[in-house]
């Protein structure tokens, strides 16, 4: 068993590198590398938000307030949850409990499909309700508001959207990881890849407490 | 015989055989030269459309192309030039080969990126080749909405993809360098030991990574408007032209700067190796680079001056471009100082640099023009600013890129290539360079405005000079594709350090074996210290 | 002409030969610079070539006086540039109040001008020399660009808002006219030529054209869209009186406030919500579509006739000193109920 384990720690140890510890720090480092163009990638949309948001204002906190704020703030909680299961994911790896580090990462990714679950619901919702800009009657068609309305949900879909996207993206991970972990890939001398997936994941979570607040609650504070 | 006395030792290129060996690889050195082959087939085509260009301009009137196909040829010699050719070439060849040789590491920090990262160019140059041989593009490679989101007919959607995919490649280069330079050099290779091409590097890499991302979700937004009618850039939705304008060059400013700094760095190892001199003022230009790279996101409202921006945001815009001269001009300054007292030799590499420092001269100066509030308002959208941005990407990048494979070619393929022909298409390059440039922005002041496919005959002198400079300038391009295949068989053998240089990567036989140094290197001082020439005693054949 | 070689382009505006000193400056910089380098790396490379392989190398030598200085310096020259350039600008992009003001609408692939007095031109703009002519453009479809080399101005011309452009011709003459953003297919078909005129000259030219002005245009469009059916001019309707409208400040219903000038009058009848006047209901449909981009700015010239005179120049275009004779009355109408 022990020599099993020493066998994977330097199986792990790729050939470019001295070290463990020097391999550890290059791949925490490449992710935040990562996670600084991802900041910039969703920058681009978060710029034409505040833009047409500062030009659009009234037609903007209109359109928030036809979304459907209880189901936002349960994702909300759901993701930050998700979060706190991570973390503790990451704190099992590091002191080595492979079932806890299993069980924390299953439901991460629960809770990681809920929060999918629950957008698709949401989504279906502006389908029905004729929100979705792309289609024929959109519900202001014809009406003054049209254009503006439809860059609120248009902005709203790509920005949820592309979010979407990297929680699904994430589910994938954390599946993986799960497992490698099972597989008994990591110890708590190597459980980078818990690491950095972790990172992952929280970037995609504070992401989405930027996204809650710019499309949901905008008007909450006029009269409703 | 030489041949054997190379081929009995294990190289990167010998270590394994067979097309799978080379696209599964994950040596730095086969990727580069996978890069290599790549971004040269991509020279070839763009190069060709720029031909058609000049063909049809030598007369005023239409005669060789239609409207629609002459605005199809300069799109796509735009997109293939900058997204496919000028971006990768010197980061993702010489780059990926040396800079992990020059910090004395074994490869890149992840090597598996690294190949990805040449699967995504490919990919996405497909997407790209597939707009184009469908029917090409005609939106100009700034794809300027709403012409390109409502108007346009051709195939924007796959060339948008294309980038979109190229420019992950780019990205992902970027990330492992900067992990690289930070977690990967040799013991005693202090940041202030690295080569300046390293520098240079790590300035890039900080570019590609915080700006590419920002186009790639500003095409994002165009193809979700092209496809779906959002209106985010639609003006009779509500939306803004002009938020477009910012995004486009919030990235495409600083790629000027993802093109140049790499061939500065490349110029630094040459003008040190051949005047057998430290560079002058070391940190200073080590340090120039980084401005650049910073200064470098703060200006691209420049490109905005008659866009209908504000007064005031023009202002401001015009003052921090002049922040960007600076450190060019420290860089020009410091190149030349190192010549003084040097030990100046003019092998092809040096000839190269002394071209790149004289162009890249005229190109930075006239950058100065187009950079001034009032100036601008007349030269803008002019041949003065082709014939601009052609000294910086041409002049600059493109010679020190042509310096640096002369430079290292016989580290790469372990062979000399003819020197007599390696001066002679320098001197065309130079000569044919300016013939075709020149004229230009004399036609730029007159008035002369881009993307024309039929102009006022009275510009037409001009244009003939212009021609005639491009055939000269093609001589000069494609001889280095001859003599370079013709020295991978029958080339001199190049010891492990020809030109007596200092960088870690001449500390090791040429070619290279698969893990670059049998022992990693001890740094004992700093770059370019020729008490120090490396690579003598384990001299080959 | 064809074949004869300028070096220079003719100098046909005021601004032309301030923009050309600057040039020279510029140029005269550059000389300067690109000859130190050139001949600095000549001399070097000839003066210090490699006579033996074997020359020991040199020690490197650093002097940070120097570093400042080839920074400080070029540094000077640059803000030099930058001022110079600036002050250029600055007087680009403010017309004077007294600048004749002529409309443009681009579109693929032609320029489209309306003179205030009615005359409509298709690629050609008269103009008569040593007087201020402001542009007032937009454009129908993708971007343009109105540039007049002889003049050495240029503005995009932008879908959806309107920018403008300013000169004083100086020579009676035939200059160019290029669009000079990129624009499709006959982008460079989209040319033109400005007539610069003496001031009888283009009196005459004037007198040809057809009868009706600009405004009187706007007021049958203003009748044909029936506008004054709840645009009354004794402000008893259901939306905002017009009459001195132009040129005013309107307290809109969220609490902002807005110059009405020609871009905010476009805005409310192409995109009636997106300011509403304090006092009023969003009723307004969108005329987007139904009217055109000529049309709109007929419409403009109309209600700017609605203003009382001001004794100098009717339809006086500039808005920023025009005193706001009657800002609350103009801009906070009566609570229609």
């Amino acid at each position: 068993m022990d020599s099993e384990a020493h066998h994977l720690e330097t199986l792990a140890l790729r050939e470019q590198f001295d070290t463990e510890d020097q391999q550890k720090d290059a791949s925490t480092l490449g992710m935040w590398v990562f996670l600084i163009t991802e900041m910039m990638f969703f920058g681009g949309m978060f710029l034409a938000y505040t833009l047409y948001r500062s030009t659009y204002p009234q037609v903007f906190g209109v359109a928030s307030s036809s979304l459907n704020l209880p189901i936002g703030a349960t994702n909300t909680c759901v993701l930050l949850l998700s979060s706190f299961t991570m973390a503790m994911a990451v704190r099992s790896g590091q002191l080595g409990k492979k079932r806890a580090v299993i069980w924390f990462l299953i439901i991460t990714m629960l809770f990681g499909l809920t929060f999918l679950g629950i957008k698709a619901f949401e989504w279906t919702e502006k389908f029905q309700e004729h929100h979705v800009p792309a289609l024929a009657n959109f519900h202001l068609d014809g009406t003054p508001l049209q254009g503006q309305a439809k860059l609120f949900f248009s902005l709203y879909f790509a920005m949820t959207g592309l979010h979407a996207l990297h929680m699904v993206v994430g589910v994938g991970i954390v599946l993986f990881i799960i497992m490698e972990t099972a597989r008994n890939k990591y110890s708590p001398k190597y459980y980078t890849p818990i690491d950095i997936a972790g990172l992952y994941w929280h970037f995609v979570d504070v992401v989405w407490i930027f996204l809650f607040p710019l499309f949901y609650l905008i008007d909450r504070h006029i009269g409703r | 015989m030489e041949t054997a006395a190379v081929l009995e030792r294990e190289t990167y290129l010998n270590a394994s055989y067979g097309l799978k060996s080379w696209l599964l690889t994950k040596d730095h050195k086969r990727i580069a030269v996978l890069y290599f082959i790549t971004v040269s087939i991509f020279f070839a085509i763009g190069g060709a459309f720029a031909g058609l260009i000049r063909l049809e301009l030598l007369t005023p009137q239409a005669d060789l192309v239609s409207a629609e196909t002459y605005n199809k040829l300069f799109t796509m010699h735009g997109v293939i030039m900058v997204f496919f050719f000028l971006i990768p070439s010197i980061p993702a060849t010489l780059g990926n080969f040396f800079l992990p040789m020059m910090i004395g590491a074994r490869d890149l920090a992840f090597p598996r990126i690294n190949l990805l990262s040449w699967y995504l160019l490919i990919g996405g140059g497909a997407f790209a080749i597939f707009a184009m041989v469908s029917g090409g593009v005609d939106t100009g490679w700034t794809f300027y909405t709403p012409f390109s989101t409502s108007y346009s007919n051709s195939y924007v959607i796959a060339t948008a993809l294309g980038i979109f995919i190229a420019g992950f490649s780019s990205i992902l280069t970027g990330l492992n360098f900067v992990v690289t330079v930070h977690r990967m050099r040799a013991p005693g290779m202090t940041w202030f030991r690295m080569p300046l091409f390293v520098w240079a590097h790590y300035a890039t890499s900080l570019i590609q990574i915080l700006g590419t991302p920002v186009i790639a979700v500003t095409l994002l937004l165009v193809l979700c408007e092209r496809s779906f009618h959002i209106g985010i850039f639609d003006p009779a939705l509500g939306g803004d032209p002009i938020l477009f304008e910012h995004l486009f060059w919030f990235y495409s400013h600083p790629a000027v700067y993802i093109m140049v700094l790499p061939g500065m760095g490349v110029i630094n190892e040459i003008v040190s190796t051949y005047s057998r001199k430290p560079i002058y003022g070391y940190v200073f230009v080590a340090f120039s680079s980084m401005a650049i790279a910073v200064v470098g996101f703060l200006v691209w409202g420049h490109h905005l001056f008659v866009s209908g921006q504000s007064l005031y945001a023009g202002l401001v815009f015009s003052f921090l471009s002049y922040f960007v001269a600076i450190p060019s001009a420290v860089k020009v300054f410091n190149w030349t100082a190192t010549l003084y007292k040097g030990s100046i030799s003019f092998d092809t590499p040096m000839l190269y640099a002394f071209g790149f420092i004289g162009l890249f001269t005229i190109g930075g100066l006239t950058g100065l023009f187009v950079a001034s509030l009032g100036m601008d308002v007349h030269v803008h959208d002019t041949y003065f600013v082709i014939a601009h941005f052609h000294y910086v990407m041409v002049g600059g990048t493109i010679m020190a890129y042509l310096g640096g494979v002369h430079y290292w070619w016989p580290k790469m393929t372990g062979r000399m290539y003819p020197e007599d022909f390696a001066k002679l298409s320098a001197l065309l390059v130079f000569v044919g360079f300016n013939l075709t440039f020149f004229p230009q922005f004399i036609l730029g002041y007159l008035g002369m405005p881009r993307r024309y496919h039929v102009y006022p005959p009275e510009f037409q002198v001009l244009h003939v000079l212009s021609t005639a400079g491009a055939t000269v300038l093609a001589l000069g391009y494609i001889l280095p594709a001859i003599y370079f295949l013709w020295s991978l068989r029958y080339g001199k053998v190049a010891g492990s350090n020809p030109w007596r240089a200092t960088g870690l990567e001449w500390d090791t036989p040429s070619p290279p074996p698969t893990h670059n140094f049998d022992r990693i290197p001890v740094v004992t001082h700093g770059a370019y210290d020729y008490s120090h020439i490396p690579g003598e005693e384990i001299e080959v054949g | 002409m064809g074949t004869q070689l300028r070096l220079l382009p003719e100098q046909a505006s005021t601004i032309a030969p301030e923009v050309d000193h600057l040039a020279y400056y510029l140029l005269a910089v550059s000389i300067f610079f690109t000859v130190l380098i050139f001949g600095a790396v000549f001399y070097f490379a000839i003066r210090y070539r490699r006579r033996a392989d074997t020359e020991p190398p040199q020690p490197q030598h650093t002097g940070l006086a120097l570093e400042i200085a080839w920074s400080v310096i070029p540094f000077g020259l640059t803000m030099i540039m930058f001022g110079w350039g600036a002050e250029i600008f600055f007087k680009e992009r403010r017309p004077p109040d007294d600048a004749l003001q002529v409309y443009v609408v681009g579109k693929q692939w032609m320029w489209k001008l309306q003179h205030m007095e009615g005359q409509r031109e298709i690629n050609e703009l008269h103009i008569p020399i040593n007087r201020p002519i402001k542009l007032m453009m937009t454009s129908e479809d993708v971007i343009h660009d109105f540039f007049v080399p002889d003049f050495r101005v240029k503005q995009d011309v932008v879908p959806g808002r309107y920018t403008t452009e300013w000169f004083v011709a100086t020579k009676p003459g035939k200059y160019h006219l290029f669009c000079a953003q990129y624009c499709g297919t006959n982008h460079s078909a989209m040319t033109g030529w400005v007539y610069a005129m003496s001031p009888q000259d283009y009196q005459e030219w004037l007198a040809g054209g057809p009868t009706g002005s600009m405004a009187d245009a706007g007021a049958r469009l203003f009748d044909d869209l029936a506008c004054g059916n709840c645009h009354k001019p004794d402000g008893t309707g259901r939306c905002p009186n017009l009459t001195g409208l132009f040129g005013s400040t309107v307290m809109l219903a969220d609490g902002r406030t807005v110059k009405a000038d020609e871009a905010y009058i476009r805005e409310s009848i192409l995109n009636p919500p997106a300011k509403i006047v304090a006092g009023y209901q969003p009723l307004m449909p969108t005329f987007q579509g139904l009217v055109s981009e000529e049309g709109v700015v007929q419409l403009i010239e109309y209600i700017k006739s609605l203003n009382p005179p001001l004794g100098q120049a009717q339809g006086n275009p500039t808005q920023t000193t025009v005193p706001a004779r009657e800002p609350a009355a103009a801009g906070a109408p009566p609570a229609n109920r």
